[in-house]
């Protein structure tokens, strides 16, 4: 990693007040003329910090991608601005920018070399030719490529051609490495192997990373933090467990992970929290979420995992009849059906000890804590 | 069962008579040229009975120095019409491939295709009027006539393999150079000039075949003594046939198969 050496001073992840290395302000992005046009960003605005690793996640049509061509300048905004350390490049074409990209499909060029490949950033940049045989070395080290140095692009496995693409784009020594679902193309296992692969590059060349996925696993396994898009907006920002356990909304809680969704009523309101009647009677108190806007009903969101079931009724926060269990390896689902029709997934971990001793038809309990409830805000 | 009747669909290798019409048609396609081919070997005076094996015709053919001037006239011609036709509809293909979708393009593509589709006496007849009032103001009677009017009917045959090359061409890769810090002329330069380049020795192979067959345009257009091998052979018909003629056919023939050949072969390695 010698060649990166100039980057080592870069202050530790997750401190206060970060540098912001890409920011983006009220960016409109509208395809198309006319009556016919597509809103595929709706003024989205975020900051992302230097060093890290940024995932921009949703489902495709989500404007995702849009952003990360606004970022690297393939397109230009309808409205707003792109901001790098500070300066505007909203304007600039995409070879004026610092920044580089790793492609969904790599685009390497067909009619180099490996080396030449990883190189041409550089020798663009009107670089020395010894500087830019350094990089390369440094570059091959670093993807663990050097034996595949001469080859043709065409000669080796997806892979490898991934490792390349990753490698042209860092030779350059980008403030941002930008990255569109770089990981669709490969098999599980190796993406698997690329995902800690990708992890180990950020973390050795300190470059802050942003990340385009629809693999919500992915942006959970490799992210600091991660942006939820849909429909050309923002709707929630957090780190990975912050997205998971607190899901902003009805949306966020679908599209990452399992989850049930619970009707309720609001008794109360304080400032120190909700007190919300469930659909079975019981209240449960929850601390008042962040820009709560007092109505009186609510969606409410319970992870699987967060959940038991009880033979209890002191213990039971809802009632139902077990209707189906799905057994799968490290934890068994089990479904059970609520009085007013809805169903609830209740997800408990296996044991060594056996099965846990419920059948089909089971009138029983479920039992969550108050922390385990997250109060949607739509 | 065989294969081919267990194979679900329409197939019309199995029609019944198919073999028989497909070799008729190879054998009419091809009889007369093999007829040629074997006549030009002949040691005798005519075209149609054999008398020996002898290369004399192409001898005769060789040592005659109006064949002579006709094949370097044919060659020249050859030559700058490719190469002209080929950098125009280089640039045609660029401009019909990476733009965006502007209005007219197909009206754009019917235009550069125009020489496809006029029929050739047509534009023969045109261009001699045409240049026929040039002649007379500029008083120039050389041989930039015909280049003229052979670069302008191959622009066609030169732009067709280059513009299927280039939409065969992802663009991400031109936006993966610009992403790497080359400027429009250099991604032009380094990414889609090379990669173009099949499409390119393709179409210049391409339109110097055709240029070096062209009969009607030429017979029209050309000054006196300007004949190519083409309408030096017409020429030679009319007088009374001899197995010169066919050497003359094989021997164009020959070039044309080897450079067609090599125009198949480099459009299938990019496969």
């Amino acid at each position: 990693m010698e060649g990166l050496s100039h980057k080592a001073e870069s202050p530790p992840r997750g401190q206060e007040a970060a540098v912001t290395a890409v920011e983006a302000r009220e960016v409109t992005k509208i395809f198309g003329s006319g009556g016919d046009t597509v809103v595929a960003l709706d003024a989205v605005s975020i900051a992302i910090r230097e060093n890290e690793f940024f995932t921009l996640l949703g489902p495709s049509g989500c404007g995702k991608t849009t952003l990360l061509r606004l970022i690297a300048g393939f397109d230009h905004p309808t409205g707003g601005s792109i901001v790098l350390y500070g300066e505007d490049i909203s304007p600039l074409p995409p070879y004026k920018r610092p920044v580089n990209t790793v492609f969904q499909n790599y685009a390497l060029f067909p009619h180099m070399t490996v080396a030449e490949n990883i190189g041409f950033g550089l020798s663009m940049l009107g670089r020395p030719k010894a500087e830019i045989d350094d990089t390369v070395d440094s570059m091959l080290r670093l993807v663990r490529m050097e034996e595949l140095k001469n080859r043709r692009t065409s000669q080796i496995s997806g892979g490898q051609q991934q490792r390349v693409a990753l490698a042209r784009a860092l030779a350059p020594r980008p403030k941002v490495l930008l990255l569109d679902e770089p990981l669709s193309a490969l098999d599980f296992k190796l993406r698997k192997e690329m995902q800690i692969e990708l992890k180990r590059l950020q973390n050795e060349t300190g470059i802050t990373f942003i990340f385009v996925t629809h693999d919500q696993e992915e942006a959970l396994t490799m992210s600091d933090r991660i942006a939820v898009m849909s429909q050309g907006r923002i709707l929630q920002v957090g780190s990975p467990r912050d997205i998971y356990d607190h899901p902003a909304d009805h949306f966020v809680a679908d599209f990452i992970g399992e989850t049930n969704f619970i009707d309720a009523e609001i008794l109360q309101v304080e400032a120190e929290g909700l007190t919300i009647r469930l659909p079975s009677d019981k209240t449960v108190r929850t601390p008042l979420p962040e820009g709560f806007e007092p109505r009186k009903q609510v969606s409410l969101a319970v992870r699987p995992e967060h959940a038991d079931l009880t033979r209890q009724p002191a213990e039971a926060q809802l009632n139902g009849t077990l209707e189906n269990i799905v057994y799968f390896g490290t934890a068994t689902n089990y479904f059970v059906r609520l009085p007013d029709g809805s169903e609830f997934v209740v997800r408990q971990a296996n044991r060594r000890e056996g099965e846990g001793g419920y059948s089909v038809g089971d009138e029983l309990g479920i039992a969550f804590s108050a922390n385990a409830v997250q109060v949607l805000r739509d | 069962m065989t294969d081919g009747q267990v194979r679900r669909g329409f197939s019309v290798k199995h029609l019944p008579g198919m073999a028989a019409v497909a070799l008729l048609c190879f054998v009419l396609l091809y009889a007369p040229i093999f007829a040629l081919v074997v006549y030009s070997f002949n040691a005798g005076e005519s075209i149609a009975l054999w008398e020996g094996f002898s290369l004399r015709w192409y001898g005769a053919a060789w040592e005659n120095e109006a064949v002579q001037e006709a094949t370097v006239r044919s060659l020249i011609v050859a030559s700058f019409a490719s190469a002209i036709s080929t950098v125009v509809a280089t640039m045609a293909a660029l401009g019909t491939t990476r733009t965006g979708p502007y209005r007219g393009r197909t009206a754009v593509y019917m235009l550069i295709n125009q020489p496809l589709m006029v029929p050739e006496i047509v534009t023969a007849v045109a261009l001699l009027i045409f240049f026929a009032m040039i002649k007379v103001a500029t008083g120039y009677q050389g041989l930039a006539y015909l280049i003229a009017a052979h670069s302008a009917f191959c622009v066609p045959f030169a732009y067709l393999p280059i513009r299927a090359r280039l939409e065969g061409m992802s663009l991400t890769l031109e936006q993966a150079a610009a992403d790497l810090y080359a400027s429009p002329w250099q991604t032009f330069r380094k990414v889609t000039l090379p990669l173009m380049m099949p499409g390119i020795v393709a179409g210049a192979m391409l339109a110097f075949v055709i240029s070096l067959d062209d009969v009607v345009i030429t017979e029209f257009v050309k000054s006196a003594g300007q004949d190519t091998l083409p309408t030096y052979m017409l020429g030679q018909l009319r007088r009374g046939i001899s197995p010169e003629v066919n050497a003359i056919s094989t021997a164009l023939l020959a070039v044309t198969v080897v450079i067609l050949t090599a125009f198949f072969v480099l459009n299938r390695k990019r496969h």
